[in-house]
């Protein structure tokens, strides 16, 4: 899990599929131009990242202050708050309130705290099914597959194969040039589970303190029917969601969706305080939100506490070289590109996923779009540090590298070590270039510079100076 | 050749990569300092600033090749390099890497001040315009490499040189992509590397220019090798305004 062995194995299968090529860069492309118009239609997209940004190190620096807030107030709308320590502990609390309830059949709207915690394997080991409703996570999950992206979770699937997948599940071969038949038969049968089920999961996109009010983002629709359709609605949030009033949230919706999709708003933004109220003509009986921490609030007041400033937008990953060419399943987390990168050895353990940390030019790329400019490069760093601390490197590059740099300490052996380096590359250099034999080519399809005949040292010594 | 005794006295830094692989942009970029009026030193001392090393991880090998570099090059009036992603590194990461020891984070931060990498030393420093221009109407692209653009925020330096020095100019689709080099990156994730660089090609290659042109010598090595000797080349800013001064 998470080596270089398996990225790398995952990223060759990605880079040699034409058809995931096609998909990942046609829809990076769009999300990057919807991004791009979105935020210049601002009036000063700038000062409000740098306004969010300020919000976000504010509110994580007080997180337990603010959280507590959201609890008090949430409880006071009649909402039931929980706090779960990690996702062990998450997943039992969905399964305490499901067994309560009788439940077997739950719906869920698009989730990444769900799909942290794994909560569809945890809910099918006790006997319930879990339906998802979000037509993308819907799609990866009837095809047994984890999320390709944040908010595209099936960006790596073409219409033929969504088509297919339908046509198993409705029992009728559905053709996959007709994109209204496919969307209907999902409407079709998504309504019937709708119906059906006992209880409604989501995560939530922000978490508001002084009303103690969860809010969703999203598209379809399918939010709303999650939410207030089942007679049980839980909702798996994520610690660093909250803030303190409507003011941030306002700040904060009005660049998520524009990172994202290149949305103003989403088309469903929905705001949940408490379960129905007597007047209420719909609406669950039950309200649910359970705090999850998860190894977040370790990350408070170490290097990487910014990370926890992230909103969860996904621009990053549209921009990022690596993410663009191997896709989201490479990083074996539900949370991939430069954000995953950072996050998943940190939530999961740098020992499940070392290779993460180097998966990344270092381009700063992400840097250029997050919106709350979290400096993911640096703490991709940090990590690698860790990386080589705890002796997860490859031996032999670690030993190679340490070799190199005690040379360089050593202007003398450094200037005879390019010259020793010239006379063995002499049998492997061809037109200023070197190939090694075989396997020992460290470099793929890629040749490598032959050295110079001449180092500019010596240039400079016998011309230059 | 525009130098005399008097002329200012600054400290070319060549980099390790530019010293073992391609000293052919040293020689140009030591040409035009020298052309911009400048006498140029050459520590010898010199090896590398530690880049690598502190990416891999290993900061603490980065470390002793950061003070070394520090007190080599402190005693210059400016220090110039043919690479933005080494100048990036002195200016920014060598004061944070030597943070804990006051007096060398002081040494380093003064030096940060001073180091600048080639074309933004032409541009703001020197003040220098090329004198001539290149023979014929040679087109190019620019690729603008990762630390010089976003570390450096130098975008329109070398552009500008490049055409006053009369190279015709055309931009490439997203000429701030990634090359796919990352450093020690394109040797631990070697197949994920080339399919950026690929990439990157395909986007310079579209633009029907014969040259790309840039100001990095890792995106340089990473480009060349995996282009046939036919087709696009790829050379360093410093070698096509190099040009300029042929037949001086």
């Amino acid at each position: 899990m998470g080596t270089f062995a398996s990225f790398r194995a995952r990223a060759r299968q990605a880079i040699a599929d034409t058809r995931l090529q096609q998909a990942l860069a046609g829809a990076t492309r769009n999300f990057r131009e919807g991004r791009a118009r979105a935020l210049a239609e601002l009036p000063d997209a700038e000062a409000l990242r740098d306004h969010l940004k300020a919000i976000r190190a504010a509110t994580i620096a007080d997180l337990a202050h603010y959280l507590e807030a959201f609890e008090r107030n949430a409880r006071a709308n009649g909402a039931h708050v929980h706090w779960a320590r990690d996702g062990q502990e998450a997943a039992r609390i969905v399964l305490d309130i499901a067994r309560r309830h009788g439940v077997r059949l739950a719906v869920k709207s698009k989730s990444m705290t769900g799909e942290e915690i794994r909560l569809n394997a945890a809910l099918e080991a006790a006997d319930i099914t879990p339906v998802e409703t979000d037509l993308g996570e819907w799609i990866i999950q009837l095809a047994g597959e984890g999320p390709a992206h944040i908010i595209a979770p099936a960006i790596h699937k073409t219409r033929a194969q969504v088509a297919a997948l339908f046509s198993e599940l409705a029992g009728e071969p559905l053709p996959a040039d007709d994109i209204p038949a496919l969307t209907a038969t999902a409407r079709r049968l998504l309504r019937e589970q709708f119906l059906a089920a006992d209880m409604g999961i989501s995560g939530a996109n922000v978490a508001v303190a002084e009303t103690g009010s969860i809010v969703l983002v999203t598209n379809e629709g399918n939010g709303r029917m999650v939410t207030s359709l089942p007679p049980v609605h839980v909702a798996i949030v994520g610690i660093e969601k909250v803030v303190p009033t409507w003011d941030e949230a306002a700040a904060w919706l009005a660049l998520l969706a524009r990172s994202a999709t290149g949305q103003p708003l989403s088309i469903y933004t929905t705001v949940i305080t408490g379960p129905a109220r007597p007047e209420d003509p719909d609406g669950p009986q039950e309200v649910h939100i359970i705090l999850l921490d998860n190894g977040r609030s370790r990350l408070v007041g170490t290097e990487y506490e910014e990370i926890l400033q992230c909103i969860r937008c996904g621009a990053c990953l549209n921009v990022c070289p690596v993410y663009r060419k191997v896709d989201g399943h490479a990083y074996e987390s539900p949370y991939s590109g430069p954000i995953g990168a950072v996050i998943t050895p940190l939530l999961f353990g740098l020992e499940a996923h070392p290779a993460l940390p180097h998966a990344s030019t270092l381009c700063g790329a992400c840097v250029d779009v997050c919106p709350v400019r979290i400096d993911l490069p640096r703490m991709l760093i940090a990590l690698r540090r860790e990386v080589a601390a705890r002796g997860l490197l490859p031996r032999k590059d670690t030993w190679l590298e340490r070799l190199i740099a005690w040379g360089m300490r050593h202007p003398r052996l450094y200037r005879w070590g390019g010259r020793v380096a010239r006379w063995v590359q002499r049998p492997l250099a061809r037109e200023g270039r070197v190939r090694l034999p075989g396997r020992w080519h460290p470099a793929g399809e890629r040749d490598l510079p032959a050295l110079a005949p001449r180092s500019f040292h010596e240039i400079w010594e016998a011309e230059l100076q | 050749m525009g130098t005399s005794n008097t002329s200012p006295e600054i400290a070319f830094f060549v980099t390790c990569l530019v010293d073992q692989v391609m000293p052919e942009v040293g020689v140009a970029a030591v040409r035009l300092l020298r052309e911009a009026g400048y006498r140029v030193a050459f520590p010898h001392q010199q090896t590398c600033c530690g880049q690598p090393f502190f990416n891999s991880g290993l900061t603490e090998e980065a470390i002793p090749l950061a003070r070394h570099t520090v007190a080599l090059l402190e005693p210059y009036e400016a220090v110039v390099l043919p690479s933005g992603s080494c100048a990036a590194f002195i200016r920014h990461e060598y004061p944070r890497l030597l943070a804990p020891w006051p007096e060398w984070h002081a040494r380093a931060t003064q030096l940060a001040a001073k180091t600048f990498e080639l074309t933004q030393f032409l541009v703001h420093r020197a003040q220098w315009h090329p004198a001539r221009r290149v023979p014929g109407t040679p087109v190019v692209t620019y690729h603008d490499s990762c630390h010089m653009a976003r570390g450096l925020g130098v975008r329109a330096e070398p552009r500008q040189l490049l055409q006053e020095a009369g190279y015709t100019l055309v931009e490439m689709a997203e000429s701030d992509f990634c090359c796919g080099f990352g450093g020690v990156f394109s040797l631990r994730m070697p197949e994920v590397s080339n399919a950026i660089t690929r990439e990157k090609l395909r986007m310079a290659q579209e633009t029907g220019a014969p040259v790309i042109a840039t100001a990095d010598t890792g995106c340089l090595m990473q480009m060349r090798g995996l282009l046939k000797t036919n087709g696009i080349r790829v050379e360093h800013v410093a070698c096509l305004l190099a040009k300029t001064l042929e037949g001086s």
